[in-house]
């Protein structure tokens, strides 16, 4: 997945994002190594303190690890970034309906939108 | 090569042009180790100061610092400077160039130069006459991020590229930095520089009216960096 980073909001938050989306969606596989700081900087074109500060946070968090001489991992452990994807879910999740809500939807239409758009989608 | 410290301190900076304030009574300080843009609108100061910081013209007033020391031989060896104009020779081909510039700086590294070529896809064997506009100005950011400086000062370095070519440049620029430099972006086009600056400075009329965190500004006013710009320059 592209980075896609906006300026109009802070860059340290939309890193994290997308790191943990591409940790989830299994483009960084479990184990993986990760570029250098300066390789992912200019990758996303952005500020290499600002991605080194987000790399840090993600590391505090557990989904990623340093090794002194080797560089920086992927956590390997795979109940942590099954929450992680579960967390993640269950907030889009909450976040579409709320949304429905206040486009004035009733919780029945709302399912029912929804199973359509699951079939439509698994049909093809 | 000091460690600590800022590896620039202006102190009551001004340069007088006939009378005129280019730049007035200027203090700022630039820590190690930041990528900091210097925005202004045309004729705010942004080349007056740079070119003050690699010796090309001599403070009015004031005081200015690098490495803790004026400017001079001894800072010039450490400030590699793009400036915001051609200066290389039209006769020359690139590769004369990388040759040319090893010659001038010890700190020049000529195999980066090559890699650097490579990537932004310029043929070494070509003379610089018969490139654009968009190709010599990648030349000669490559000839400057080719050393190992402790401060790059990059005076309008995306003005004369396409858009698309933009952040060719931006990742060359972030890629080839020296460890611990810091490096000075002059430019009118926040937008485009925005998200790899860690600070920016506003000049305007001489005077630094803002020097602060472009993070910081993002989460405390919700807003690009360009939009906050184009509030504080509107006529």
């Amino acid at each position: 997945m592209p980075w896609d980073i906006s300026s109009e909001k802070s860059v340290y938050l939309q890193l994290i994002d997308v790191i943990k989306q591409k940790i989830m969606s299994g483009e960084y596989q479990p184990g993986q190594r990760l570029p250098s700081v300066r390789e992912l900087a200019a990758d996303a074109a952005v500020n290499p303190n600002t991605m080194q500060r987000a790399l840090t946070e993600l590391e505090r968090e557990g989904l990623l690890y340093t090794q002194r001489t080797s560089g920086r991992f992927v956590s390997e452990d795979a109940g942590m970034i099954e929450g992680l994807k579960r967390s993640g879910a269950e907030q889009k999740a909450r976040e579409f309906y709320l949304e429905m809500v206040q486009n004035g939807l009733s919780a029945d239409e709302i399912r029912r939108l929804l199973e359509k758009a699951i079939a439509e989608e698994t049909k093809q | 090569m000091l460690k600590d410290g800022y590896v620039v301190e202006c102190r009551g900076l001004s340069k007088m042009y006939k009378g005129f304030p280019a730049l007035n009574k200027v203090d700022v300080q630039l820590e190690r180790g930041k990528i900091i843009g210097l925005v202004g609108p045309n004729g705010s100061g942004k080349t007056t100061l740079i070119k003050l910081l690699n010796g090309l013209l001599v403070p009015t007033e004031g005081e200015i610092l690098i490495n803790g020391i004026a400017p001079g031989p001894e800072t010039k060896a450490r400030v590699s400077y793009l400036p915001d104009n051609n200066y290389l020779s039209n006769w020359m081909r690139v590769e004369q160039m990388i040759e040319f510039y090893g010659d001038f700086y010890p700190d020049f590294d000529a195999k980066k130069a090559y890699a650097m070529l490579e990537s932004l896809g310029l043929n070494p064997k070509q003379k610089f006459k018969t490139m654009s506009k968009g190709m010599k100005e990648k030349v000669q950011l490559v000839l400057v991020m080719s050393r190992e400086a402790d401060l790059y000062c990059l005076d309008e370095p995306i003005a004369g590229v396409d858009p698309a070519a933009r952040d060719y440049i931006l990742r060359t620029i972030i890629s080839n930095y020296a460890e611990g430099a810091t490096v000075l972006i002059s430019t009118h086009l926040i937008a485009d520089v925005e998200k790899v600056l860690d600070e920016v400075v506003f000049i305007r009329n001489g005077e630094i009216i803002r020097h602060t965190s472009v993070e910081e500004l993002r989460e405390k006013y919700d807003r690009s960096v360009d939009a906050l710009f184009r509030e504080e320059f509107k006529c």
